[in-house]
C-alpha cells in the first residue's frame, strides 16, 4: 500500500484544470436536469386556445393588447385550433348548452395541457347561481389556476399566467398530475 | 360553424348548408351563453339588478345600466337631475366609442387586419381607464342608480376626458387611413351582405345595420332620453346596406360621439347627481348623523329597496348594437315581477339567415362581423 | 290640446273589432290593449296594414300563477313613421297554453316566439319552426315559469355543519 502523500498542488477543477473537451466549451454549455429543461420550454411558450366565452374574453383580449402584452410571457399566439394549443383559458360563464363543447375542446387538446379558469364565473359561477350556468368549470374539466375577478384585469390574467409558468416549472416530467 | 370559432364573436353556432363554398342556407343556433338574466332579475331588488344588467351587453355596460334604470324610473316616475343625465350621457358615449373601437379591431382581425386590433386596444384602454377612474371598474361600471348616478365625477376626471377627446380624432383618422380606401377592405366588404330598408324593418333590425340600409332611426334622436335633445349631433345614414356602409356608419358614429362628449363636458351642469327623493335614493352620508329620518330611509332602502307601482313599462336606449329595450312588469313589490330585455343582437341576428344566402363562406364571416352582435346580449 | 292619436286608435280598434278588444290601458305613456286570442291575427293584420305598425320590437310572456288564465303573452310593435308604439296582449291558460302566432304578420316574431316557447312553454299555433332556442334541445321544463326553481347550487356558509348534507353540496 502506498503511503498517502499530500499533493503539492491541489486538485484543479473546472477551467483551471487545463483544457479538456468539456472545459474547452467554457460557458457555452449548461448542464441541468431534463425535467427542468422541458418544463422551461413548456412554460416559456404557452400558446392559449382562443376560448373566449363572455365578458372575461374581452379582458383576455385586453391582455393581448398593446398595453399588457401577453406575448412578453410567451403566449405569442392564440391558436384557433385546440389541437395546436397548450392552454385553455376558460374566460366567461359556462352555460349548460356549452358543456359538451368545452369538454370536446379540452379533449382535443394534446398533452401537456393546462387550464386557467378566468373570472368568477368560470371558477365558481360568479353571481349566477341559477339553472342556466354550470357552477364552476371544474365540474367539467380539471383546472390548474383559478383567477377571481369580474372580470379580472388583464394584469391579473398575466399574473395567473406567471403563476402557471411557475407551476409548470415545478412539474415532474414522467407523471403529470391529472 | 362554431360555437368554438375565432370569428363568431362569442359562442354562436351557425349551421351552414353549403354547396361547395357557397352558402345555401343558415341556421343560427344560439343559447350557448344563456345565463338566465331575466330569471335572476326577478329575485333581486331594483338596485341589485343594476350589477346584473352590466353583464348582458358586456362591450358597453354603461348603456345597459342606463337602460335598466330608465325602465325603473319610467315605472316609478322618479326625476333624474340634469347633472346625472349629463354624466350618464358622457359614460354612454364613452362606452359607444370603446365598443365601436373594439368592433373595428375584432372585425378587422377576422378579415386579416391584425394591426387594427392593437390600434383599437390602444384607444379602448384609454376609455377603460376613464371608466376605472370614475367607477373603480374597467368594464362593469354599474354606475347608475334609480334616480341618478351613484357617484359624482372625481376631481381631474374631466381633464382626463378632455385629453381623450383631443387625442381620439387623430386616432380615428389613423384607422380610416388604414381601412377606408383599402382595396382589400373594399373587396371584402363592398356589396356583401346587402339588406334593403324594407327587409331590415321587416326583420326587426336596429342600430347601425338599419341606418346603413337608409332608414334614419336612432333612438337618441327619435325618442330622446337623458337630455340627448340638447346635444347637437348627426345620425349617419348609409345608402347601400352592405357591410362597407356599416363600417362607415360605425366610424362616423364614433366621431359624433366625440362631438357629444365635447358638448357634454363643456356644458356640464352643476347640482346633485341623484334625486333627492329619499324613498328611492340613499341619503348622503353627511345627513345620517343629523337626521333620524335619513337613517330610516337608508335602512329601508338598503334592506328591502323601494316598491314600484303596479303596471308595465317599456324603456329603451340606443346601444352600439341597436335598440336595447327593457320591458318591466311590476306587481307592486320591491322586485321586478318580470324584466324582459329586448336585446338588439337577438333581433339583428334573426336577419342572418336571409343575409347569408348565396354568399361565400368567407363572406359569412364578414357579414357576422358587420352585424356586430354580442352573444351575452343575444342569449341573456 | 290636440287629439291624442292613441286614444282614437283604441277607439278605432274597438269599433272594428268590438268584443275582441277586452281592455286597454295607457300607463306612463305606453298604450296596451288586451285582445281575445281568436281575433289576434286579424287585429295584428289590421294594425300593420292600416295603422302602419310595421316594426315588431319583441314578444314575450308574463306568468301569473295565481291568475287564470295563467299567462299573458305580449307583443310590442312600433310605427316608425308615426313614432308610436302599441302593446298587444293576450292570455293563455293552463294546462296547454297556446296562442296564435304572429309570424305571418311580422316575420321578426319568429325568434321571439321561439324564445317564449322555450322559457314558458306557450305554444304558438302557426309558427313555422317552434323549437327551443336558448336551452339545450333536450331540456325539460320551462325556466321562466314562476314554479321553476332556479338556483344552481346551495350556498354553504363557513359556520354551517357539513354532516347531513349531500356529498355534492360539500365542495370544500
Amino acid at each position: 500500500m502506498g503511503e498517502l502523500k499530500l499533493r503539492e498542488t491541489p486538485f484543479l477543477t473546472g477551467r483551471a484544470a487545463g483544457p479538456t473537451p468539456l472545459n474547452a466549451l467554457g460557458n457555452n454549455v449548461l448542464t441541468t436536469q431534463i425535467d427542468k429543461v422541458i418544463n422551461w420550454g413548456r412554460s416559456s411558450a404557452i400558446w392559449p386556445a382562443l376560448f373566449g366565452l363572455a365578458c372575461c374574453a374581452i379582458e383576455m383580449m385586453g391582455a393581448v393588447g398593446p398595453r399588457q402584452d401577453i406575448s412578453r410571457f410567451g403566449s405569442e399566439l392564440f391558436r384557433a385550433s385546440p389541437r395546436q394549443s397548450d392552454l385553455l383559458i376558460v374566460s366567461g360563464r359556462v352555460a349548460i348548452k356549452m358543456v359538451p363543447v368545452i369538454r370536446q375542446v379540452y379533449d382535443q387538446m394534446p398533452e401537456p395541457k393546462w387550464v386557467i379558469a378566468m373570472g368568477a364565473c368560470a371558477s365558481s359561477a360568479g353571481m349566477f347561481n341559477n339553472y342556466a350556468i354550470v357552477q364552476s368549470v371544474d365540474k367539467i374539466i380539471p383546472v390548474d389556476i383559478y383567477l377571481p375577478g369580474c372580470p379580472p384585469r388583464p394584469e391579473a390574467l398575466l399574473d395567473a399566467v406567471i403563476k402557471l409558468q411557475r407551476k409548470i416549472r415545478g412539474e415532474p416530467l414522467v407523471k403529470r398530475p391529472a | 360553424m362554431g360555437p368554438h370559432h375565432p370569428s363568431t364573436h362569442g359562442v354562436l353556432r351557425v349551421r351552414l348548408k353549403l354547396d361547395g363554398e357557397i352558402v345555401r342556407d343558415a341556421d343560427a343556433d344560439i343559447g350557448y351563453l344563456h345565463t338566465g338574466f331575466e330569471k335572476s332579475f326577478e329575485d333581486k331588488t331594483y338596485t341589485q339588478g343594476i350589477t346584473f344588467s352590466d353583464r348582458m351587453d358586456y362591450l358597453a355596460p354603461p348603456i345597459n345600466n342606463v337602460g335598466f334604470v330608465s325602465a325603473v324610473e319610467k315605472l316609478t316616475g322618479v326625476d333624474v337631475p340634469p347633472r346625472a343625465q349629463a354624466i350618464r350621457v358622457i359614460m354612454m358615449e364613452l362606452a359607444r366609442v370603446s365598443s365601436h373601437e373594439l368592433w373595428l379591431g375584432t372585425t378587422g382581425l377576422d378579415l386579416g387586419v391584425y394591426s387594427g386590433f392593437f390600434y383599437a386596444w390602444r384607444d379602448r384602454d384609454l376609455a377603460l381607464d376613464l371608466n376605472e377612474a370614475y367607477s373603480g371598474v374597467r368594464m362593469m361600471t354599474s354606475f347608475t342608480r334609480v334616480g341618478g348616478v351613484a357617484w359624482d365625477l372625481p376631481d381631474g376626471w374631466l381633464d382626463q376626458l378632455q385629453k381623450f377627446i383631443d387625442v381620439m380624432p387623430a386616432r380615428l383618422d389613423d384607422f380610416e387611413s388604414m381601412l377606408t380606401d383599402n382595396p382589400i377592405w373594399h373587396q371584402r366588404l363592398k356589396g356583401v351582405g346587402v339588406i334593403s330598408a324594407q327587409d331590415a324593418i321587416e326583420a326587426g333590425v336596429t342600430g347601425p345595420v338599419l341606418r346603413a340600409s337608409g332608414v334614419n332611426y336612432d333612438v337618441r334622436k327619435a325618442f330622446p332620453y337623458c337630455g340627448y335633445e340638447q346635444y347637437d349631433f348627426e345620425v349617419p345614414v348609409g345608402q347601400n346596406g352592405d357591410c362597407y356602409d356599416r363600417y362607415r356608419m360605425r366610424v362616423a358614429e364614433m366621431r359624433q360621439s366625440l362631438r357629444i362628449l365635447q358638448q357634454a363636458v363643456d356644458n356640464l351642469p352643476g347640482g346633485p347627481w341623484i334625486t333627492s327623493d329619499r324613498k328611492v335614493a340613499l341619503p348622503p352620508r353627511s345627513e345620517l348623523s343629523k337626521s333620524m329620518e335619513a337613517v330610516i330611509h337608508q335602512f329601508r332602502l338598503v334592506s328591502e329597496g323601494f316598491k314600484g307601482p303596479v303596471g308595465d313599462v317599456y324603456a329603451f336606449v340606443e346601444s352600439p348594437r341597436g335598440e336595447l329595450g327593457f320591458y318591466l312588469v311590476s306587481d307592486g313589490t320591491n322586485k321586478p315581477y318580470r324584466m324582459k330585455v329586448r336585446p338588439p343582437s337577438f333581433c339583428n341576428l334573426q336577419s342572418l339567415r336571409k343575409l347569408v344566402q348565396g354568399v361565400l363562406v368567407a363572406d359569412v364571416i364578414a357579414i357576422m362581423g358587420s352585424l356586430d352582435f354580442i352573444l351575452g346580449d343575444c342569449d341573456r | 290640446m290636440s287629439v291624442n292619436p292613441t286614444d282614437t286608435l283604441v277607439q278605432r280598434l274597438g269599433d272594428r273589432f268590438k268584443t275582441a278588444v277586452q281592455e286597454s290601458s295607457d300607463f306612463r305613456g305606453d298604450l296596451s290593449v288586451v285582445i281575445e286570442p281568436g281575433a289576434l291575427v286579424d287585429v295584428a293584420r289590421y294594425l300593420k296594414a292600416e295603422e302602419g305598425f310595421d316594426y315588431l320590437l319583441y314578444a314575450t310572456a308574463v306568468d301569473w300563477p295565481a291568475r287564470d288564465p295563467r299567462f299573458t303573452v305580449v307583443w310590442e310593435v312600433r310605427s316608425l313613421a308615426a313614432k308610436t308604439r302599441i302593446r298587444i296582449k293576450t292570455t293563455a291558460a293552463m294546462p296547454d297554453p297556446h296562442v296564435p302566432s304572429l309570424t305571418s304578420v311580422w316575420t321578426a316574431a319568429n325568434w321571439h316566439e321561439r324564445e317564449t316557447w322555450d322559457l314558458f312553454g306557450i305554444k304558438f299555433d302557426g309558427h313555422p319552426d317552434l323549437r327551443r332556442i336558448l336551452m339545450p334541445p333536450t331540456w325539460e321544463g320551462f325556466p321562466l315559469r314562476k314554479d321553476y326553481v332556479s338556483f344552481g347550487e346551495p350556498v354553504i356558509f363557513s359556520d354551517q355543519k357539513l354532516e347531513g348534507l349531500e356529498p355534492d353540496a360539500i365542495r370544500g
